[in-house]
């Protein structure tokens, strides 16, 4: 045990701002929806008539967790919250863990640390102490938000507590994954994994056999009940979990070396395959996870709008706020849904923006100048990172509008809806692909300046937001692409906008490209 | 075979910003020669070299590369050489064998035969994602991309900074046989014993400009030699002579350093003496580059004061 303090000294002086950041963003998501919710329904009879339509809706339910008390304001919290504040607290703890463990086995650092006065152990308990700490100050955070709302005192602390006695399980799981693989990204993925399959299982657990909910850490907390007859004991659970896998970390790490882990690192391919022998080939297979993961994500996504169903009305109520934001235009269900093609494609634009200045990375990681000082061209290098954006944007939209119909049809059981709401995310296509093509831009002429490129994506996300309810001036409201567009189905489609914006974004991307062939490199 | 040079550079310059990086610098690099290219940090090599690879683009002066212009012809220029930079960067999560191939087949091929070879004598383990790599495993895999590539060139900037000597010598192996089937070599080098084993004629740059260039045995008439000798009676006027530096006389036991004119008057003046034993070291590149600036930065601090 000798050296944990300084370390522990170490650790918080790295460590205070990221820990900051992760504290007030949890905090922020409980207490946000605190003081969403309280604001959003005029009267108990509205907010009751929303709760029985939540309450009936599987879907929410598999996201959220066990519908309870959903007509008072706690419940609402931690029915909105507490299964992603779980997750968020597992992540933070994930990343603590992952950065003074394995990462820095991974760098060598360790090994210097090591060679000092620090007791053998000292290294993990540090680590796990950090990601205690944060989590317990997350809690308490989140605990003294709620109470400031204000909602019982009680309730609000098993929320916060709850939450922190998540994170200290998955702090626990990820410790035990960085004993098991070699590599840090390795180490993420088997810790990440952990959390899915706690979502995943109380996912179904809550809408099918409860039992499965049982096996899940995050069901334990929820099976706390704050704000609806709150129960301690599940509490417990989460506690003698985190110790018992502390105590599995321990036993694999004094059976493994140093910079080892349990798990052999897998030897790759030692040849490469036949797809990778052009600007293309490598452009895939570099951006190829980041598709997939975008894919999966904005299906899920359009998933979750879509399973809204035609309810919209009885979710909103009647308040001014919210239709004005969620409805812009045309009648309930109609404008619910185009504001959300357009939020989904917005969202998607972050994949095209961050896939675009990719080769940015490249460049900069000095990964381009060994290329380029090959038969491969300038043109053709970037080209086939371009190429990978458009077709990735379009795969994501499609994925995006595919979860849109096909949640709405489980829900409404209209196969119709698939089409109705699918098609229409695509002319998005157009919209996006400027935002990306702007960062192409930027990346050409400017390579320093090219992560302007986002200041786009927030434009369109306000104008989108606020356009109409702050009365921006209209030259600023048609700086966004996607204001252009018709918003669809509350309105008509119209080719010409899409046609134009379309061609826009190509002239930023051939600018870039052509930018891109006359600047120096590296 | 042509006999045009293979690299020819003119008054080469290339600014950034307002630090002028080169400077009116001169190179030329001949068919079948191993070219040394030495200078010390922020010189200008890697920029020069980046200037010959078409990625960077140049401010004035004739540049030439195997017979084509290198920023409008880069891409068909570059299937026809190999270029292994200074600090290799990889995809950390491609394997080496993958990155070798994709290098490879991006220059247009590569040999089988001597890929497989490479990678053994190399001792890399092609398998491994370059994640884990070290910086001289990741400079084995751009040399055995470049190595087993059928090319004209090799552009080399400072390739072996990473490798241990037996890897090093299988290098200096390879890079031999490339130049005795015929090919070219521009080797930028800090390591000199590498640039005197294997270069036929060098070129030294400094502050953006080449302050010498020429084959060995030229640049060795620059420099001196270190003559120990004993010898019966110590020869006067040895200390007369322009060209003798750091005269020691201890009793019979004499030592100094000459200058390669004065060496033939020298020795003169030491036969005459009567020598019992005579030990002369040639000059090596390290000294002659020492000096090189050692002499000069005296010189350039006075004219900035």
């Amino acid at each position: 045990m000798t050296g944990v303090g300084g370390l522990l000294r170490f650790h918080l002086r790295r460590d205070w701002l990221m820990a900051l950041w992760w504290c007030l963003g949890l905090t922020l998501l409980y207490w946000s929806q605190a003081v969403s919710v309280k604001g959003l329904y005029a009267t108990q009879a509205e907010f009751d008539k929303a709760a029985a339509s939540m309450e009936g809706n599987a879907a929410f339910i598999a996201m959220a967790g066990p519908a309870r008390a959903l007509n008072t304001v706690g419940g609402q919290v931690v029915w909105q919250a507490s299964a992603f504040g779980a997750i968020a607290a597992g992540l933070m703890s994930m990343f603590l863990i992952g950065r003074h463990t394995r990462a820095e086995e991974e760098s060598g650092r360790d090994e210097l640390v090591r060679s000092g006065v620090v007791g053998q152990q000292a290294p993990l308990v540090a680590a796990m102490i950090v990601a205690m700490a944060a989590n317990l100050v997350a809690g308490l955070l989140v605990a003294l938000s709620l109470m400031s709302v204000p909602l019982d005192a009680a309730d609000s602390l098993a929320t916060g507590l709850g939450m922190t006695f998540c994170g200290w399980l998955f702090a626990a799981t990820a410790l035990v994954a960085a004993q098991l693989t070699q590599s840090t990204r390795a180490m993420y993925g088997i810790a990440g994994l952990v959390i899915a399959v706690a979502y995943v299982l109380r996912a179904i657990g809550d809408v099918g056999d409860p039992f499965l909910s049982w096996l899940s850490p995050i069901g334990w907390y929820q099976a706390m009940h704050p704000f609806s007859r709150l129960r301690w004991w599940p509490a417990v659970l989460l506690i003698a979990g985190t110790a018992v896998a502390a105590m599995a970390a321990y036993r694999l790490f004094v059976r493994r070396d140093i910079g080892g882990g349990l798990l052999a690192d897998r030897p790759g391919p030692a040849r490469a395959g036949a797809a990778l022998a052009s600007g293309f080939g490598l452009a895939w297979r570099l951006q190829r996870g980041s598709v997939i993961g975008w894919t999966i994500g904005m299906f899920l996504g359009g998933l979750s709008y879509g399973s809204i169903g035609n309810d919209i009305g009885d979710l909103v109520g009647d308040g001014e706020f919210a239709q004005d934001v969620l409805v812009q235009k045309g009648d309930l269900v109609d404008g619910f849904y185009a504001t959300a093609i357009l939020m989904l494609a917005i969202i998607a634009a972050g994949f095209s923006i961050s896939s675009a200045l990719r080769p940015r990375g490249e460049e900069d990681g000095g990964r381009g100048e060994p290329l380029l000082a090959t038969g491969l061209s300038r043109s053709a290098w970037l080209g086939g990172h371009v190429a990978v954006t458009v077709l990735g944007t379009l795969l994501v939209l499609v994925a995006s509008g595919l979860g849109l119909g096909v949640g709405n049809a489980m829900v409404t059981g209209d196969g119709g809806a698939v089409v109705r709401l699918g098609v229409p995310v695509l002319a998005q296509l157009a919209p996006v692909l400027v935002l990306s093509g702007l960062a192409r831009l930027l990346y050409g002429v400017a390579p320093r300046l090219a992560q302007l490129a986002w200041v786009g994506l927030v434009l369109a996300f306000v104008v989108m937001l606020f356009g109409e309810l702050l009365r921006l001036p209209q030259w600023l409201q048609d700086l966004s692409p996607f204001d252009h567009l018709a918003m669809v189905p509350a309105e008509d489609f119209r080719v010409v906008p899409v046609v134009v914006v379309a061609l826009v974004a190509v002239a930023l991307s051939a600018a870039g490209q052509l930018a891109f062939r006359r600047r120096d490199v590296g | 075979m042509t006999t045009s040079p293979v690299i020819e550079v003119h008054g080469l310059v290339k600014t950034f910003g307002r630090v002028r990086a080169l400077d009116g610098l001169d190179l030329t690099v001949a068919p079948g020669e191993v070219h040394g290219f030495l200078g010390p940090n922020g010189a200008g090599k890697s920029t020069t070299i980046r200037v010959l690879l078409g990625l960077l683009r140049k401010d004035a002066g004739e540049v030439r590369l195997l017979g084509g212009d290198p920023w409008r012809d880069a891409a068909a220029l570059h299937r026809r050489l190999a270029y292994v930079p200074g600090d290799v960067s990889l995809w950390p999560n491609l394997t080496g064998g993958e990155a070798i191939d994709l290098l490879g087949r991006l220059r247009g091929g590569l040999d089988e035969k001597r890929r497989a070879e490479l990678v053994e004598r190399f001792e890399l383990d092609p398998t491994k994602k370059a994640r884990s790599y070290s910086k001289g495993n990741r400079q084995k895999v751009a040399l055995v991309a470049a190595l087993a590539s059928d090319v004209e060139l090799l552009v080399l900037d400072e390739p072996t900074s990473g490798l241990d000597p037996i890897m090093e010598a299988v290098f200096q192996e390879y890079v031999e046989s490339f130049r005795d089937g015929g090919g070219t070599v521009l080797l930028s080098s800090h390591i000199l014993a590498e640039v005197e084993r294997l270069g036929d004629r060098v070129s030294i740059i400094r502050a953006g400009r080449t302050v010498e260039t020429g084959t060995l045995a030229e640049l060795r008439h620059l420099t001196r030699t270190s003559i120990s000798a004993e010898v019966d009676t110590p020869p006067a006027g040895l200390g007369g002579l322009t060209g003798v530096h750091d005269l020691a006389v201890d009793g019979h036991r004499v030592r100094f350093e000459v200058d390669s004119a004065e060496l033939d008057a020298a020795l003169r003046l030491l036969v005459a003496g009567g020598v019992r034993t005579l030990t002369s070291t040639p000059p090596t590149l390290e000294e002659m580059f020492l000096r090189h600036y050692g002499d000069e930065l005296p010189e350039l601090a006075e004219e900035e004061a």
